[in-house]
């Protein structure tokens, strides 16, 4: 039974749960289609709170998802996951293994999980999870969650298709928030030092009070994380003339959690609230969904502007080939470069 | 412009349903279907038949092998292709069981909708190799 892109779309407005599954599938394969169904579904999105959970393994996210997934649930919201797990650089293959700890929400659909591969290639992932994240949005999820491995840049942009993105550090990790201040410190908005029931997480938590408490100077209230050139002004929604009113910055919160036992968790929703709180108040959230947009729409030109290219090189005998007559001594890669895309250019050369 | 970026990986969750606790099978399984490049999710010990189809249905799955040493299988299997039915993910998933199956039960089983069953001493390959030939068209 193969169900057409409008059928798909139909059925996610409606609240298929195998709709919304399928075409989750389409976005990861990328499988004919699934640009119409990510168009069809963005003029839906945009309602759902969303919240990025990075940290190394073992950290607890999947155990602190779980915990979170069904607090929202006693609130009466519905909830979307994608987790993130990475796959064999050998054979593709994967066993993701996150859903396991997903035992508090058992048989209620109103939790959508959704386990995703780490694909060899990792450029597309993070366009895949945040098409991902758009699908349970139009799916009309109140609360969705990226849970990923917090390793690398890749994963670095993969959470950033969130709007509050949380940090989580296991305590005694001296060492940890050490590896923490390259990257991590910049795009967390939360702190959580979960397994607060062992030894030495107040130290833990102390340092990293240190450390945002010492950044406290430089963090940008604007684009805050990391500002890929996009203009970082603020906006004052309906402020006027007052412009002058300088925004309240957010201070990182550092938070103590018991993912096993749900210690902290209410705390933990609370926290959350008061930054998409923050976000709306200040104007920060068009701010931020401008800039993800912005490079959303960079990276899918990239990837199509790579795939018009790859189409030359096989047009002019393959990249082997090509790199053969390099090395013949016949020519050299800026030679080559420039007889594939003159043409290309000349189409695109304008008047002016 | 659709560009033909098409990645595809077939998706098995390896399922333990019941008080069943045998989970050494289902551990190799998951391991061999990893290696053999296919996206695994393993349910993990003792899931009710609701939990394997809400997996099934929200990971889309195009595998369902279900594990069972335990001598429940008659109950448990009809449950779980129930549940598929109910969401519409019955017809093209290809569902599997693995374990101490007697033989006078298979036939039940394949009637009810089993692709195979799968008894201990199973090759690997052999399993791998049916899962690349019968995992549904989409
Ligand atoms: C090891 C073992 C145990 C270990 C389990 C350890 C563990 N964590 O797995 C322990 C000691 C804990 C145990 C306990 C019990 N056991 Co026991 N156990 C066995 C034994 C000897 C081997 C099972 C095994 O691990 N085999 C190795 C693995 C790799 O093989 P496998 O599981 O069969 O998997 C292969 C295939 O079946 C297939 N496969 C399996 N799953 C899947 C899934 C998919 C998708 C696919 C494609 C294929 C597939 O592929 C695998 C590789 O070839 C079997 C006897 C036997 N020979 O099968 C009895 C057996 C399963 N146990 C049995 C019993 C009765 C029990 C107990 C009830 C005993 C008791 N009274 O306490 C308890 C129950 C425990 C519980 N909570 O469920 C009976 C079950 C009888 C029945 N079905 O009618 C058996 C058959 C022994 C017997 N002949 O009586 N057991
Ligand atoms: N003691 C303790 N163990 C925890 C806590 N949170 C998670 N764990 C355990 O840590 C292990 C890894 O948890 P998991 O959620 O899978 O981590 P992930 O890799 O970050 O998703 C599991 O065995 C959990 O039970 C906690 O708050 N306290
Ligand atoms: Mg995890």
């Amino acid at each position: 039974m193969t169900l057409s892109t409008q059928e798909l779309l139909d059925g996610i407005l409606e609240g298929e749960h195998r709709a919304l599954a399928r075409a989750i599938t389409k976005i990861e394969n990328r499988q004919d289609g699934y640009r119409d169904i990510v168009s069809g579904l963005y003029e839906h999105t945009g309602d759902a709170d969303v919240i990025g959970i990075t940290g190394s393994p073992g950290a607890g996210k999947s155990t602190l998802v779980d915990k979170v997934a069904k607090a929202y649930r006693d609130r009466g919201l519905t909830v979307g996951i994608v987790a993130i797990d990475p796959s064999s650089p050998y054979t593709g293959g994967a066993v993701l293994g996150d859903r396991i700890r997903m035992a508090s929400n058992v048989g209620d659909m109103d939790v959508f999980f959704r386990s995703m591969s780490a694909r060899g290639s990792l450029g597309g992932l993070s366009t895949a999870t945040a098409d991902a994240v758009k699908a349970l949005d139009a799916f009309g999820k109140d609360k969705v969650i990226i849970e990923t491995v917090g390793a690398g840049q890749n994963e670095i942009d993969i959470v950033q298709a969130a709007d509050t993105v949380v940090v989580l550090v296991p305590p005694g990790s001296g060492d940890n928030v050490q590896m923490l201040k390259a990257g991590i410190l910049e795009i967390a908005d939360v702190f959580a030092v979960n397994k607060a029931d062992m030894d030495g997480a107040d130290r833990t938590v102390q340092e990293l009070e240190e450390m945002v408490h010492m950044d406290d100077g430089h963090v940008s209230v604007a684009a805050g994380h990391h500002g890929m050139g996009v203009d970082t002004e603020v906006d004052m929604p309906e402020k006027g003339n007052e412009s002058e009113e300088t925004i309240e910055p957010w201070e990182t919160p550092v938070l103590e959690t018991v993912a096993t036992t749900g210690d902290g968790v209410d705390e933990f929703l609370d926290t959350l609230q008061a930054h998409a709180d923050w976000l709306d108040d200040t104007g920060q959230i068009q701010a931020k969904r401008r800039q993800r947009t912005a490079e959303e729409i960079r990276t899918l030109l990239r990837e199509d502007a790579g795939a018009l290219v790859e189409g030359e090189i096989d047009e002019h005998g393959g990249v082997d080939a090509l790199a053969e007559r390099v090395l013949d001594g016949e020519t050299d890669p800026y030679t080559i470069a420039d007889e594939v895309l003159d043409p290309v250019a000349a189409c695109l050369e304008r008047e002016n | 412009m659709s560009q033909s970026q098409e990645e595809r990986s077939i998706r098995c969750l390896v399922a333990k349903v019941g008080l069943d606790g045998h989970d050494r099978g289902a551990h190799v399984i998951a391991r061999a279907f990893r290696d053999a490049g296919f996206e695994v999710i393993y349910s993990g010990l003792h899931k009710a038949p609701d939990e394997i189809v809400q997996a099934a249905v929200q990971e889309d799955v195009d595998v369902i092998g279900i594990s069972i040493l335990s001598g429940a299988h008659n109950t448990l299997v009809p449950k779980v292709i129930e549940g598929l039915k109910e969401y519409d993910a019955f017809e093209d998933t290809l569902i599997l069981v693995g374990g101490v199956v007697p033989d006078e039960d298979k036939a039940h089983l394949k009637e009810l909708g089993v692709a195979e069953v799968f008894g201990p001493g199973t090759s690997m390959e052999q399993t791998i190799e049916f899962v690349r030939e019968n995992a549904p068209e989409r």
